[in-house]
């Protein structure tokens, strides 16, 4: 190896190694580089007393500054509720039926209900409330277990058929497959759509009458209050092709909604109820 | 030579180069490993989280095969966006018994640590088998054809044995009612009271709405019991952690 020596070009040293006569500079780290390294070390130690980092054998350093991202959420929570405190106050004490669309807790209540609905209701039914089979269309004005304000909350706070809450709304039609023969089926399959326009026949109108009348009513006008659906009108949870029908009436329908008053807050329940409400349908 | 120059005796010669950097890794891995070695201290105490129910770990381990965690995480960070939309941030005891746990780290969808309850049976099925048709938007795959596997829950005693293995607190009674369990849980004319305080809180019914006891039954039953095992109305987790 040889000596390092000046190179005159660049005025750096060189290292001394040489490979077939080329030789390599030393040219040292540029020194604000070098001190801005130097620096981020420094910071690095000092960000670790400030802030929670060394694990310890029960536990870890908390840092001098007392941060906690536990701490921190529940700030931000705190902060939130307290910029809307007085209207989330109004909103839980309220007589739901007494908001009137245009007021200020009525604006508030539709835009707080429209976060809950696109975060919690849409899944099932609609990001437009549109429904799906078997999930029901809530713009329309066609309430399964009635649609005042406060028929709505009710529902969205104990839910539908659910095991959580024992004070679901909860109704079972029977399983007609069970009670029935396949023809007598086909035969009210046949009526039910008649309900609407008219012009039923036998053995259908007897098999109504007999077996289904006690909760759709005479007419299949439904029931608000049992949670029978109306018949007669051209709104249909599960669809009214002759198919969709035998397979309703031979097998029932179940449909479950979640309490949502076991996971939401008491104003969340409100504001989406008033959402629902707001929707169209209301009445 | 300054101070700043004295590298060049590490460079030049490659055991002394090789035995510092092996001190320096050294210094990484104790600050890395070390603190595993007291795990429990780092996983506050929780009531109700219970190992899985044989179901609902046949569950998971479709879940897992499916990828589902691809695209789902199961980890609700303390933010506030997060809290509010998915519901109380997840807790290290939450995922204890999950062997590996499935925090993930990408939402294509959305997270799932705390969907159990949050949808009806039906709607899980309607959604298994065509998202499309309860939420036009999605991008999920169809996974109707977990409808066709039946399952007999053969194996599962040794699934959970091996889960013992590792630390998940079966007991002898759980491992020899394995399989019984794992039929009545989504058997609707079963006895569930005693499966039900094996596990409870478990979710128990005919998921998928067939006879035969299928993988959509397991899929659906794992998912109906996320995130519901702690009583958040009861339980307050320390304030900093």
């Amino acid at each position: 190896m040889a000596e390092p020596r000046l190179d005159e070009a660049t005025g750096q040293t060189t290292t001394g190694h040489s490979y077939d006569g080329i030789e390599e500079l030393n040219t040292p780290l540029p020194r604000w580089w070098l001190w801005t390294f130097y620096l981020t070390i420094i910071w690095g130690i000092g960000y670790t007393i400030a802030y929670p980092a060394w694990p310890l054998i029960s536990g870890a350093t908390e840092g001098v500054l007392g941060y906690s991202t536990r701490a921190q959420v529940a700030d931000d929570i705190a902060a939130h509720e307290a910029a809307n405190a007085e209207l989330v106050s109004q909103l839980v004490s309220a007589d739901l039926s007494t908001l009137a669309p245009g007021d200020d807790l009525h604006r508030y209540a539709v835009a707080r209900g429209g976060a809950v609905f696109r975060a919690q209701c849409s899944q099932c039914h609609g990001a437009g409330a549109q429904g799906a089979k078997g999930y029901p269309n809530l713009l329309d004005n066609d309430w399964l277990w009635g649609g005042t304000l406060e028929e709505i909350a009710y529902s969205v706070r104990h839910g539908i058929r659910n095991d959580t809450d024992e004070n679901a709304h909860y109704s079972e039609m029977p399983a007609f497959g069970d009670i029935l023969e396949a023809s007598e089926i086909e035969a009210l399959a046949d009526f039910i759509p008649t309900l609407a326009t008219g012009g039923g026949s036998e053995p259908g109108a007897t098999l109504y009458a007999d077996n289904c009348a006690a909760c759709h009513g005479e007419a299949g006008k439904g029931d608000p209050v049992g949670g029978a659906p109306n018949l007669a009108d051209a709104i249909w949870l599960y669809g009214d092709d002759r198919a969709s029908l035998i397979e309703t009436i031979t097998n029932a329908r179940f449909g479950v909604m979640p309490a949502w008053g076991q996971r939401l807050a008491e104003a969340d329940v409100r504001a989406v109820s008033t959402y629902v409400h707001a929707l169209g349908g209301g009445e | 030579m300054a101070m700043i120059q004295k590298h060049a005796i590490l460079e030049r010669s490659p055991t002394l180069l090789l035995v510092t950097s092996l001190l320096v890794v050294t210094v990484g891995g104790i600050v890395e490993i070390a603190p595993l070695f007291w795990l429990e201290n780092t996983i506050e105490e929780v009531d109700g989280v219970r190992p899985y129910s044989p179901l609902e770990l046949k569950g998971r381990d479709i879940y897992i095969r499916e990828g589902c965690y691809v695209c789902h995480s199961q980890m609700i960070r303390p933010m506030r966006d997060e809290v509010e939309r998915y519901g109380h941030y997840s807790l290290a005891a939450e995922s204890m018994y999950d062997h590996p746990f499935q925090w993930g780290s990408k939402r294509t969808g959305p997270d799932l640590a705390r969907v159990g309850g949050r949808y009806s049976n039906a709607w899980h099925l309607d959604h298994m088998i065509d998202p499309q048709s309860v939420v036009p938007e999605s991008i999920m795959p169809k996974y109707a054809f977990l409808l066709n596997a039946t399952l007999d829950g053969e194996d599962i005693a040794d699934v959970m044995s091996t889960h013992r293995f590792v630390g998940v607190p079966y007991t002898d009674q759980q491992i020899e009612l394995a399989q019984a369990d794992f039929r009545d849980q989504a058997d609707p004319d079963a006895d569930w009271d005693a499966l039900l305080e094996r596990y409870p809180g478990a979710a128990v019914g005919n998921f998928d709405g067939q006879p035969e006891l299928t993988e959509m039954d397991a899929i659906i039953a794992y998912l109906q019991v996320l995130g519901t095992m702690v009583d958040f109305s009861t339980f307050t987790p320390a304030a900093s952690r």
